[in-house]
């Protein structure tokens, strides 16, 4: 527990003495704030608009802006962690076997298990660091609607911004624990990202496998979250994704000793 | 401390480390000899539980490495060839985290990295940034990490590569008070190094241990005599002959170049020099003499000598 957590410090540190977290925190916070904007301005046009013409048909309709701009803005949340988490994760494994740290931790009293959680920890919390500030922009957005939308949704939402940031998180982990080479790790990260991400078009193969398909995408998982809607398939779909991935990530580091470094 | 028996370690169908038995005792210094490649770094990391032996055993204070490798990295320190360092930490913030790591208490721990940067002498640098670092300190700061949570025994693989002539005469020093208090094994390819720290010697070639000893007996039992190699332009035969019969001379070796050129290479008997004596008997010959100047045994041809004993034997001399 205390070598996990030694670890987990040692991350943190690192993220945030290298300019790398801040580049990306920053990004990742104009990319979100100005898209922000920009879809709350449009859904109110939208809303305008349909307003407009209900009074012209005679009965008023419904808009639930706040709703409709929570989904479209989580949509792009994942669109960036998409990629952005290669970036945070391409050197987890890959710089620590470069710099022949990793000797030290395997020669040290803990285990790989210890390793994997306590890095996979620290990427959490940096993702948590990352999303937290955007929820200002809901709070605010919530003070000011009239009436009040459930929280519920907000709540799904960062839930499922979480759980597939965690997922790519973990997934980005394992593929830097195959390489020594940051960039090769970055590549074929984005590269599995876009294979999770677009598996579900292998839907159209129809049948059993159509629905196997569609059930492996890691986008068709977090829709429902962005609705406002906890599936518990897909709470079980990312743990068990991050599970796979973290297990995996366990196995290559124990491999590291019986290869010749 | 250590007990090595029948260690062997394969990777696919190289062997790095073939049926090798060794022990060192508590508080002893082993220097472990070696060429690049031979197997020492592969020994090391079996020994610290980095990696699986293939076969046979190694134990590190009564723990098996691969069985009880926890309890057996506990107690080790191991300073690697190239000084596991994070850039980007501070050595006093980097200590602390190996000192967690290898499991110390909290409350020793301020303490313990005080210790570790007063033995390697880089207390002056506590807060500086690892990457700002010179060489020399980047490599004690490597020193400070193997001893920081004051380990049974320390592994050190070449701990003064890269080193400026003092450092390494420090380093050396600093080796040497740790001993009694820890038993180390330390790998080198330099042979005043290990005559100068180790108490025992392992010499390892291919894998496989050539020798055994102290220092003391190995380097004598090595050096040998002094040898002069002469260049001139000579008939072979006659050279040799006129060579042989220098006093002090025991063996000769004569290999013909290009345009009638000669080299030779003599062997004297233990301490004594035989140059001028070399040099008086090309001349007395007539032969021109090109080029003569005394060779020292290199490390390569200390193990050559060592590992094909027989055959070097058997040659005319």
């Amino acid at each position: 527990m205390r070598s996990t957590y030694a670890i987990f410090r040692k991350e943190m540190g690192h993220y945030f003495v290298s300019p790398v977290a801040y580049i990306i925190l920053a990004v990742f916070l104009l990319l979100s704030g100005f898209f922000f904007h920009v879809i709350l301005s449009d859904m109110m046009q939208q809303q305008m608009q349909s307003q407009f013409q209900g009074m012209q048909m005679g009965f008023p309709a419904e808009f639930d802006v706040p709703s409709q701009t929570m989904r479209n803005f989580f949509g792009w949340i994942s669109f960036f962690l998409l990629f952005l988490t290669p970036m945070l994760t391409m050197g987890v494994y890959a710089e620590e076997r470069k710099r022949g740290t990793m000797e030290l931790l395997m020669t040290s009293p803990i285990s790989e298990g210890q390793i994997v959680i306590g890095k996979f920890l620290a990427s959490l919390t940096l993702l948590i660091i990352m999303l937290v500030p955007t929820l200002f922009y809901q709070v605010f957005m919530y003070f000011h609607s009239e009436p009040m939308p459930p929280w519920r949704v907000m709540f799904a939402g960062y839930l499922g911004a979480v759980l597939l940031g965690a997922s790519l998180m973990a997934l980005g982990s394992f593929i830097s624990s195959l390489t020594e080479n940051q960039l090769i790790a970055a590549v074929l990260t984005f590269a599995a990202f876009l294979v999770v991400w677009v598996i579900d078009i292998g839907h159209s193969v129809g049948g059993g496998w159509g629905t196997v398909f569609s059930y492996l995408s890691i986008i068709r998982n977090y829709e429902d979250f962005t609705r406002g809607v906890i599936d518990t398939s897909s709470l079980v779909y990312y743990a068990s994704f991050i599970f796979l991935f973290m297990f995996l990530t366990v196995r290559t580091v124990d491999s590291m000793r019986w290869r010749r470094a | 401390m250590i007990e090595v028996e029948d260690l062997t370690k394969s990777y696919g169908s190289v062997t790095a480390v073939d049926h090798v038995s060794f022990s060192v005792n508590k508080g002893e210094i082993l220097g472990f000899l070696g060429p690049n490649g031979a197997g020492k770094t592969t020994t090391m990391r079996v020994l610290t539980g980095f990696m699986p032996a293939t076969s046979g055993t190694a134990r590190v204070a009564g723990f098996d490495v691969f069985n009880d490798s926890i309890e057996v990295r506990r107690r080790i320190g191991y300073l690697p060839e190239a000084p596991p360092l994070y850039p980007d930490m501070s050595v006093e913030s980097y200590l602390g985290f190996v000192a967690r790591i290898k499991g110390m208490p909290e409350d020793k721990l301020p303490n313990a990295v005080d210790e570790a940067m007063r033995k390697t002498n880089i207390t002056d640098r506590r807060h500086e940034l690892i990457k700002r670092l010179s060489r020399g300190y980047k490599q004690r700061v490597g020193l400070a990490q193997a001893l920081v949570h004051d380990p049974d025994v320390i592994i050190l693989d070449e701990p003064t590569v890269g080193l400026d002539p003092k450092q390494i005469i420090e380093v050396r020093h600093l080796i040497k008070g740790l001993a009694g208090s820890h038993t180390i094994i330390l790998s080198t390819h330099i042979l005043p190094e290990v005559s100068m720290t180790c108490d025992r010697v392992v010499i390892i070639n291919k894998g496989k241990i050539v020798a055994v000893d102290t220092p003391e007996r190995l380097t004598t039992q090595l050096k040998g005599g002094q040898r002069v190699r002469i260049e001139a332009v000579a008939p072979e035969a006659p050279l040799r002959e006129a060579l042989a019969s220098v006093a002090g001379a025991e063996r000769v070796q004569v290999e013909p170049q290009r345009e009638g050129r000669v080299t030779a290479t003599v062997e004297a008997q233990q301490g004594k020099d035989i140059r001028s004596a070399v040099a008086a008997k090309v001349v007395e010959k007539g032969w021109p003499l090109l080029e003569l100047r005394g060779v020292s045994l290199s490390l390569e041809e200390i193990f050559l000598q060592l590992t094909t004993d027989d055959s070097a034997h058997a040659q005319p001399n």
